[in-house]
C-alpha cells in the first residue's frame, strides 16, 4: 500500500514515527503550517517556522525515504492577533518556493471579521500564484463554518476544484461535495473521523475528490490511521485500486495542480517495488542532531 | 506570468571593478555556463537568456532564484565540479548578473531567505561572485547547520579561501562527523595541519572507544 499523506504536522512528531510512517507505506507527506499549541508573538517567528517546513523538515523526511511537501500560511487562530497578522506580508516571498504545494491552513476558527479577512486574502494568494488552497473548518459550529467557507470560496472566484475543504465530516461532507471542493476528511483516534465511518462516507459518496489524512500533530492523534483507514476499505469490500486511488493519487491530482510535487522515487506503482524504508541511513547513527 | 520582451541573446557578463576579488578564475566560471549549454534544450536556452538579463535587476532576481530548480532542473550538472547541479549553475550565473557593489548584499538576502537549495545555490556561487570576503558568515552559518547539503556546499575553495584556520578544522572535522566524503573539502591537501590531524584522532579514538567504525576519509586528514 503506498500512502500520501495530504495533511500532517511532522514538525511535532518524532523519527521514530518516521519510521513507522515509511514501514507502513507512507512515501509521501504535505505538513501544513498552522498553530505550535502555544501562540507566537510576532512575524519574525512565524519566518523561523516557515523555514523549517522548506528546509530542516523536508531533509529530516528524506532520512526516512519520505518526500515532504508543505502549505504555508497564516492560520485561522493567530489571524486574529494584531501581532501576527503582519505575515500576511511575507507570503509572498514563501509562495514562490518549491515544494509548497498550497496556501493553508486558512479558513475559520472562531468565525470573526480578522479571519474572514485573512481568509479572503490568502484566497487571492493563491489565485496569483497559481496554487491550491487547503481550507480548515472549524471545530465549533461545523456546519456553520463549511458553509460560510464556502460562500467566501465562492466569493474569490478561486476555481473550487483547487480547493480542499478539511476535517470534514458526516454533518459537512454533502456541501463540500456539492460545491465542487475537494473533500479532506482526518482520521483520529477519538475524535474528527475514524477509518470505519471514514469507509462508509466513501461508500456513500464514492472515491472521486477524496483526501484522507492523519492530521497528526502535538495533540492526541496518530500517524498510521492512514494505514489503517486503507485497510478498512479492503475490509468492507473496495479493491486495492480503489485504496490506490484515494490515498495515493487523489493526493498526488490534488496538489499536483500546484506543479511543484517532487515524487522521485518514492511513486513506484502501488504492488510494484515498494520501496524498503531506509531508516535514519544517513550517517548510520543519530548523530545528525548533536553533529554542530 | 508574463515574460516582457527581453534579447534573446544570453548577454556579455557585467565588468568587475574592486568590489572584492573573486576566488574561481574566470575559466571555470565560463565552464560552468558551458556546461550548463550542453544540457538545456533550445528552449530552455532561450529561457535562460530571458531570465538572465532580466535578473540585473535585483527584484527581478528574487523571483527567479527560488524557481530555478523547477525551470532549469535538479539533476547533477555533468562538466562542473563535483556535487554541482543544474539548479546551482543557474542560480551561480543569475547572481553574476547583479551589479557589483549590490552582489553581497543580495547574496546574503537570498540566502537568508532560501530553502536548503536555495542557500547551497549561493553557497557554491561564492566563489564566482565579486564578494571578496563579504560571503564568510554565511559559510560560517551553513556550517552550523547539520544538513549535510549545506555543510558540503559550504567547504568548497570560498571557505579555502576565507575561513581562518582554526573555522576551517572544525568544518572538515565536522564533515567526517556527518560524514560528508572529504574530498568536498577544496584546498584539504594545502591546509591540513598537525592540530586538524590531533582533533580528527580524537574523533577516531572515540569511534573505536564505542566498538564504531572509524570514517575511511580519515586517511586523507594525516599530514602529507
Amino acid at each position: 500500500m503506498r500512502i500520501f499523506d495530504p495533511h500532517i504536522h511532522m514538525t511535532s512528531r518524532t523519527t521514530a514515527d518516521y519510521r513507522a510512517m515509511r514501514a507502513a507505506g507512507v512515501a509521501a507527506v504535505v505538513e501544513p503550517a498552522f498553530w505550535l499549541g502555544q501562540p507566537r508573538t510576532s512575524p519574525d517567528s512565524f519566518a523561523d517556522y516557515f523555514d523549517g517546513l522548506l528546509g530542516w523538515e523536508p531533509f529530516r523526511a528524506s532520512q526516512y525515504g519520505i518526500s515532504h511537501h508543505c502549505t504555508i500560511a497564516l492560520n485561522p487562530k493567530e489571524a486574529n492577533d494584531p501581532r501576527c497578522v503582519p505575515v500576511l506580508e511575507l507570503l509572498p516571498r514563501y509562495l514562490v518556493k518549491d515544494r509548497v504545494v498550497a496556501v493553508g491552513e486558512i479558513g475559520f476558527d472562531s468565525a470573526t471579521p480578522e479571519e474572514e479577512h485573512a481568509f479572503a486574502v490568502q484566497l487571492q494568494l493563491a489565485v496569483e500564484h497559481e496554487l491550491p488552497a487547503m481550507v480548515h473548518t472549524p471545530h465549533r459550529d461545523k456546519a456553520g463554518g463549511t458553509d460560510r467557507s464556502i460562500a467566501v470560496i465562492r466569493e474569490s472566484g478561486i476555481d473550487p476544484g483547487m480547493v480542499v475543504l478539511d476535517h470534514l465530516n458526516e454533518m459537512t461532507v454533502r456541501s463540500a461535495a456539492d460545491a465542487g471542493c475537494w473533500m479532506g476528511f482526518s482520521i483520529y483516534p477519538d475524535t474528527k473521523m475514524d477509518p470505519d465511518r471514514m469507509v462508509r462516507i466513501l461508500q456513500q459518496y464514492g472515491t472521486e475528490r477524496m483526501l484522507v489524512n492523519s492530521a497528526a500533530d502535538w495533540g492526541h492523534s496518530d500517524p498510521l490511521l492512514t494505514r489503517a483507514t486503507g485497510e478498512a476499505m479492503l475490509a468492507a469490500g473496495f479493491d486495492a485500486d480503489d485504496v490506490d486511488r484515494v490515498l495515493w493519487r487523489n493526493p498526488v491530482e490534488f496538489y499536483g495542480q500546484s506543479g511543484r510535487l517532487e515524487l522521485e522515487g518514492v511513486d513506484a506503482p502501488a504492488g510494484e517495488a515498494e520501496p524498503g524504508p531506509p531508516p535514519g541511513s544517513y550517517a548510520g547513527n543519530s548523530l545528525l542532531r548533536g553533529g554542530g | 506570468m508574463t515574460t516582457p520582451a527581453a534579447p534573446r541573446r544570453e548577454p556579455d557578463l557585467p565588468h568587475h571593478p574592486a568590489h572584492g576579488d573573486v576566488v574561481a578564475p574566470p575559466e571555470e566560471t565560463a565552464a560552468l555556463r558551458e556546461a550548463l549549454h550542453r544540457v538545456l534544450d533550445p528552449q530552455l536556452t532561450e529561457r535562460l537568456a530571458t531570465d538572465l538579463a532580466e535578473a540585473a535587476d535585483p527584484a527581478a532576481l528574487l523571483r527567479r532564484f527560488p524557481a530555478a530548480g523547477r525551470r532549469y532542473g535538479r539533476g547533477l550538472l555533468p562538466g562542473a565540479p563535483d556535487g554541482w547541479r543544474v539548479e546551482d549553475a543557474v542560480r551561480t550565473l543569475l547572481l553574476l548578473r547583479l551589479p557589483p557593489d549590490e552582489t553581497a548584499a543580495v547574496a546574503e538576502r537570498v540566502y537568508r531567505e532560501g530553502d536548503a537549495a536555495e542557500r547551497r545555490g549561493v553557497l557554491r556561487a561564492l566563489p564566482h561572485l565579486p564578494v571578496g570576503p563579504a560571503g564568510v558568515e554565511l559559510v560560517r552559518d551553513a556550517l552550523r547547520a547539520n544538513d549535510p547539503r549545506l555543510v558540503e556546499a559550504a567547504v568548497g575553495p570560498y571557505a579555502a579561501r576565507h575561513l581562518d584556520q582554526p573555522a576551517w578544522r572544525q568544518a572538515v572535522l565536522k564533515c567526517l562527523f556527518i560524514e560528508v566524503p572529504l574530498r568536498a573539502v577544496a584546498g584539504l591537501a594545502d591546509r591540513r595541519d598537525a592540530e586538524l590531524a590531533a582533533l580528527a584522532e580524537g574523533l577516531a579514538a572515540e569511534r573505536r572507544a564505542a566498538g564504531r567504525t572509524v570514517p575511511a576519509d580519515l586517511a586523507l586528514i594525516a599530514p602529507g
